[in-house]
């Protein structure tokens, strides 16, 4: 049988560092969306502290251990990155992987906020999107999530299939920001 | 255009698909005007008007929003579900 060599979804297209931004891709254990059965949030709630200490995120909200996180994913809807997730769990919720679906990006650097100010419809200001923050929304024409990591950091998950496009969007604004800058 | 999702907030236009009017489907399995009235015929109010919205781009949740097609002023939003038609 041929030996398949794996590739990451940005192979070639990243990194990317222009002035004080970079654009980095992340490499997570598994991802696997959660949707908890009608009624049964409570109980997955429950079922997540216990096996993976993660509570259930709040909308437009994420939690996170040392190696997990749950973020808020849309409407009765939760994406579990890096452990593989209990079986226990699949007595409350349907679980699905999707470990090679999305490309995760990092953009990070003094002047993110700026970048992501010319792409996407949402207030990405730390005073109105603070740290653990996300939100479902648009990054020019593409779907994403996005969650600040930290006071200069971005976690953006895209469709795989979109990944060029991110990039380049991305890599645009990103020039665009630093001219502004003079940098 | 910014429409209150009760789930994500107040978001942008752009982020929403808009479905249809939002119309009370008919309780009764015969067909009859009622059908009539829900399949093909849609009133034009120049006022207040109920739409379904889904908030693709956003969290996907489908939406009723109420808003007024004369002065494009968004009164409200609620979740589809459980929604009074």
């Amino acid at each position: 049988m041929a030996e398949l060599i794996a590739s990451r979804p940005a192979a070639g297209l990243v990194p990317v560092r222009i002035a004080d931004l970079s654009l980095t891709e992340e490499s997570f254990g598994a991802l696997t969306s959660l949707s908890p059965r009608r009624g049964a949030e409570g109980a997955l709630g429950a079922a997540l502290q216990q096996a993976h200490g993660l509570g259930w995120p709040a909308p437009n909200r994420s939690t996170q251990t040392d190696g997990a996180r749950l973020i808020w994913f849309g409407h009765a809807h939760a994406l579990l990155i890096g452990p593989e997730p209990a079986q226990g769990l699949r007595e409350h919720a349907a679980l699905t992987d999707q470990s090679d679906a999305w490309v995760a990006l990092r953009l990070a650097g003094d002047g993110a906020e700026d970048v992501l100010a010319r792409l996407v419809p949402v207030d990405t200001r730390a005073s109105q999107f603070e740290t653990g923050h996300t939100a479902r929304s648009l990054l020019g024409h593409a779907h994403v999530s996005l969650t600040r990591t930290g006071d200069d950091a971005f976690l953006i998950l895209g469709f795989r299939s979109m990944a060029k496009t991110l990039v380049h969007e991305l890599e645009l604004a990103m020039n665009s920001v630093a001219a502004r800058k003079g940098g | 255009m910014r429409i209150p999702c009760p789930i994500c907030g107040t978001r942008d236009r752009r982020e929403f698909t808009y479905v249809g009017a939002a119309l009370p489907r008919p309780s009764d399995e015969e067909w009859g005007a009622g059908w009539d009235d829900y399949l093909h015929n849609r009133e034009n109010p120049a006022g207040e008007t109920r739409d379904l919205w889904q908030h693709e781009a956003g969290c996907g949740a489908w939406l009723v929003v109420t808003r007024n097609t004369v002065s494009h002023a968004v009164l409200g939003a609620e979740l589809a579900r459980g929604a009074t038609a």
